[in-house]
Parts: C-alpha cells; sequence; structure tokens
C-alpha cells in the first residue's frame, strides 16, 4: 500500500469512528472503587441500584483500599470511593480528590478467626493459636487489615487467660501473608492452612466451608468503612445518589444480610 | 542450526553488497525512524528505574533484611530449580527428540502448555494438585509431606514455569545432530549411551546451554505461581519478585533496588547467551 492511501485509510477510518451514531439511549456508566472485603454486598448492590435506575451501569473495581486509594491518586477515574479503613479516605481528602463533608460511614466490620470446616489442627480456642506448628494465614501486615489484626494481637496478649507472649507466638506461625484479605479466605477454605484472621463478612460469604472461633468482643476491633463521591466524578449526581441509596435503609438491609454492622451514631 | 548459520552468512554478503557509494541511505533510516517508538517502550521504563534510583538508596536498600533474605531465597531456590531441571528435563527432551509412539503430539502440547498458561493458572492448579487437600498432596499428607508454604512449593512452582524452555531448546538441540554421524558411530561400536554421552551432548552444548539460561532467567522472574502456591513469607518463601510486588505497596525503594538486580542478572545472562549461540555460529 502506497503511504499516500494508507493515509487515507487511517483518517477514513478516524471520521467513520468519529461520525457514528451514539448508541442508542447512552447508557451512563458510574464506576465505583471498592475494597474487596465488600465484593459481595457491594456486588449486591450494584445489582438493586441498576434495577432502579435504568440507564445507570455501575462497574465495579475491587481491590484492596490501599492499592485503590493509590491508583486514584494516580488519577484512576472514579465516581465513588469505598474504603475498608479511613486512613485511605483520609489520604484521598488531603490530595483534594474527596471533600471532607462528603465522607460517610456506611457500614462497620470485625476481625473473625476463621478455620477450615474440617478443622484439621483441631483448634477449640483462641489460645490454640499460638501452639507450635499450627499453620496461620494472615493479610499483609502493613495493609488496613493488618493493623487491626496486630491491636487484636496485642488486646488478647493484654487479656486475663492468655500468655503475654501470645501476639510474638502467633505471628511465629504465620505461614503466609496474603496480600488480599480474600487471599486468606481462599487458603483457608481450601484447608490449606489451619486457621487465618479476616473479617466477620468474610466467615459469612463462605459459610458452608468456614468456621470462626469467637472472638470477645470486649477484645475485638471495629473497622469503620468511609464511602464518598469524588469531587471530580465524572457523573456526580448519579455518584451522590449511588451513596445515599447505600445509606439508606434498604441498603443497610443489603449490608447487615452480608454481616455488615450498621454505622455507629 | 545449519539454517541459521546459511541466513546469517547470507545477510552477511548482502549487507556488503549494499554498502556501495557514500549516498545517504534512506531506506534504512526510515526503518531506523519507524522502529524507534517499539524500542523506546522497551528502554524507557528500564532506565527510568535506574534513573530513580540512587547509588545510595540502592545500597541502603540493600541492607534491609527483606531484601536480603529475598536475593538469598532467589538464589538458592533459582539454583535448585535449576538443577532440577537439567536432572529431570533433559530426559524429557530426549523422548520429545525421539517423537516415538502414536501419543507424541500430546506429549508435545504437554510440554508447551505451562509456557502459553499465565502462571496464576499453574498456582491455582499446583494447589490444587499439591496442596494439603490436593489430589498428591493427600497422600503425601499421610507420609508426613506438606508441601505449600514452603521452599520445596517455591521450587516446584518455579520448574513447572520455566523447565519447558530448556526441554525445547535441548530437544531441537538434539535433533540438529547430524543422524550420519550417529550411526558411523554406532558402526564403530559406540553403545546407544555413548553416542548419547560422546556425540550428542556435547554437539548440543550451545542449545542445552542457551536453554538452562533461559530457565533460569525465568525462574528468578517467576510470581504468579509462587504467590498463589507456595504464599509469601519473608525469608522462606518471599523471593525477589514477591518483595517486588509487596514492597511496591510499602516500602519503594527496596522494590526498585530489587527490580535493578533483577534487570541486571537478566540482562548479563541475556549477553552470554547470545555469546554462546554466536560462537556456536562462527565456530564449526
Amino acid at each position: 500500500m502506497k503511504p499516500v492511501t494508507f493515509l487515507f485509510v487511517v483518517v477514513s477510518l478516524a471520521l467513520a469512528a468519529g461520525c457514528a451514531p451514539a448508541q442508542p439511549a447512552a447508557r451512563t456508566s458510574l464506576v465505583v472503587f471498592a475494597a474487596s472485603s465488600l465484593t459481595e454486598a457491594i456486588t449486591e448492590l450494584e445489582q438493586v441500584f441498576e434495577a432502579q435506575n435504568p440507564g445507570v451501569d455501575v462497574q465495579l473495581n475491587f481491590a484492596n483500599s490501599n492499592t485503590l486509594a493509590e491508583q486514584i491518586a494516580q488519577g484512576a477515574p472514579a465516581d465513588v470511593f469505598a474504603s475498608a479503613a479511613l486512613a485511605f479516605m483520609t489520604r484521598l481528602e488531603e490530595n483534594g480528590q474527596v471533600d471532607a463533608r462528603e465522607t460517610r460511614i456506611f457500614a462497620r466490620n470485625q476481625m473473625s478467626v476463621i478455620l477450615p470446616k474440617s478443622n484439621p489442627a483441631n483448634l477449640t480456642s483462641l489460645s490454640d493459636l499460638a501452639r507450635p506448628g499450627v499453620k496461620l494465614v494472615l493479610g499483609a501486615r502493613e495493609g488496613p487489615q493488618g493493623a487491626y489484626v496486630e491491636r487484636l494481637l496485642t488486646n488478647l496478649s493484654a487479656a486475663p487467660g492468655f500468655d503475654p507472649e501470645f501476639k510474638q507466638q502467633v505471628y511465629h506461625n504465620v505461614v503466609s501473608y496474603e496480600s488480599t484479605v480474600k487471599g486468606v479466605v481462599t487458603k483457608v477454605a481450601l484447608g490449606e492452612a489451619d486457621a487465618g484472621i479476616a473479617y466477620v463478612t468474610d466467615a459469612k460469604s463462605d459459610a458452608d466451608t468456614l468456621t470462626t472461633l469467637p472472638i470477645p468482643p470486649e477484645y475485638n476491633l471495629v473497622a469503620d468503612y468511609p464511602i464518598a463521591p469524588l469531587k471530580d466524578a465524572p457523573n456526580r449526581a448519579m455518584a451522590q445518589a449511588l451513596v445515599e441509596f447505600i445509606l439508606s435503609p434498604a441498603g443497610q438491609q443489603i449490608l447487615a444480610k452480608y454481616g455488615f454492622l450498621p454505622p455507629g451514631e | 542450526m545449519s539454517n541459521n548459520l546459511e541466513i546469517a552468512l547470507q545477510s552477511k554478503q548482502l549487507r556488503r553488497a549494499g554498502q556501495p557509494g557514500s549516498k545517504p541511505d534512506w531506506f534504512n533510516r526510515l526503518w531506523t525512524l519507524a522502529a524507534a517508538p517499539m524500542l523506546l517502550l522497551f528502554f524507557i521504563p528500564v532506565a527510568a528505574i535506574f534513573l530513580r534510583l540512587s547509588p545510595t538508596d540502592f545500597v541502603r536498600s540493600l541492607t534491609d533484611p527483606a531484601a536480603v533474605q529475598a536475593v538469598q531465597l532467589s538464589l538458592t531456590t533459582s539454583l535448585v530449580s535449576l538443577g532440577l531441571i537439567l536432572l529431570l528435563g533433559t530426559p524429557a527432551a530426549y523422548v520429545l527428540y525421539r517423537r516415538r509412539g502414536r501419543l507424541h503430539w500430546l506429549l508435545d502440547t504437554l510440554v508447551d502448555l505451562p509456557t502459553v498458561l499465565p502462571p496464576a493458572v499453574a498456582g491455582v492448579a499446583l494447589l490444587i494438585a499439591f496442596g494439603r487437600e490436593g489430589v498428591v498432596g493427600q497422600a503425601l499428607r499421610q507420609v508426613g509431606i506438606t508441601i505449600p508454604f514452603t521452599g520445596a512449593a517455591v521450587v516446584l512452582a518455579q520448574m513447572f514455569v520455566a523447565a519447558p524452555l530448556y526441554i525445547r531448546s535441548a530437544a531441537l538441540g538434539f535433533a540438529a545432530v547430524d543422524c550420519e554421524l550417529k550411526q558411523a558411530a554406532a558402526l564403530d561400536g559406540a553403545s546407544r549411551w555413548q553416542v548419547f554421552r560422546y556425540i550428542m551432548l556435547p554437539m548440543s552444548a550451545a542449545p542445552i546451554i542457551s536453554g538452562s539460561m533461559m530457565a533460569w532467567a525465568r525462574v528468578l522472574g517467576e510470581f504468579g505461581a509462587t504467590i498463589i502456591f507456595a504464599g509469601n513469607l519473608a525469608g522462606r518463601t518471599q523471593t525477589m519478585p514477591l518483595a517486588i510486588y509487596i514492597g511496591f505497596e510499602n516500602n519503594l525503594n527496596v522494590a526498585l533496588a530489587l527490580s535493578a538486580i533483577l534487570i541486571l542478572v537478566s540482562s548479563l545472562l541475556l549477553v552470554l547467551l547470545k555469546v554462546v549461540i554466536n560462537r556456536r555460529l562462527n565456530g564449526d
């Protein structure tokens, strides 16, 4: 093909693309970046919201909150951010990408010790986690959940009936730090690890393969989940509508179904 | 190989023929210009790592215990993997080269499969097979062996993804050995083992060496299968690529320093590879 002919073809293709008629009833797309622990709950919320708002196409992107906040800070196009910890929302507020007055706590979560149903290490109480030889899988220590786990273990080390060295002993039993909490759940559900520490909601979502060890509420931690529309969301009105829907009784009911606690007053 | 040699010779002659006067060679300049974007895409990111990483940061990151552990672990596991690939891969290459049996095409495809599979698939498959609850893993557990989350898992993952590179190269090397040479040796009374040991092995040294280097480079870079099958624990299963991934989220300098090392080592391997191949082409 001669260069001139080639140029002609390229230009006409570009023109054709530009002139193509808009798709009938253009769908508004709304991009939601959500912490991976929200996967099941937000997916159902998405379906209900889309059913109520025909013409809106909600697209979900799940990863750990740290990664999501980093991606948004680097300019990833998102309309709504739902984080598993306040720190990452604060980072975007300081970055000028989220209006602090628009940040709302929409759910809360707690830690849960999960075991495969077969309970291969025969664990019966939390203190068994420190027993030598138990294979534990935890979330990355640097992630938000890793920080909660560390505080939980610190609390338990100071609790009556626990060895003061409990925390060190538990960390000594770790065979892998997974990059997401979902990774912890999968490894435990497959029976590869004897136990893991995940969110209450994770234990609930895999109830047929997992059991749990109860954590006394006075030592457990409450993780606040904040949500906010982004300041330069391409579709701010719809982004705000989605946040309102998630905070509404209908939205809260769906979150409760997956084990989330309502936001504290 | 002889084919390659002919092509190389031909292109050399053509190149000589194509340099008559001092007339500017517009045709070739245009090609160079057109190739520049592609080459820059390779060059810029690699260069960016070294631009971003100051020498002092590089040295400081290398004293970080997580980085030191990752380098040590990568070195030991990759050498063990390479040794096992040579030991177990050579017979596989021989079987592939012989092309015997009706199911040969099946073996051929099987050996190529890991090269085209995403490493994540390899990781899931290995976990399902050799995990505690896996098909083979359950049996191993009866005799007290558990593989996931151990150095053995790291080695298995590395072998799974990298061995095909060696096997393929060695099989091609065996196939390129002149049949008459083998027949002549056999006529002179060499046993089949002697033919293999004294004719085939030395004559396919170059593809065997280049195949091992490619496999080693691939082993050093293995990430997806390792993090799924072997997990991530500093000092036990956290190899350099895993430390880079985890480090990217909390300690960028360590991630950069380890990336720089991997780039340097891989480049060195590739340069050595070209030396081996060139010597082979110019030699016999």
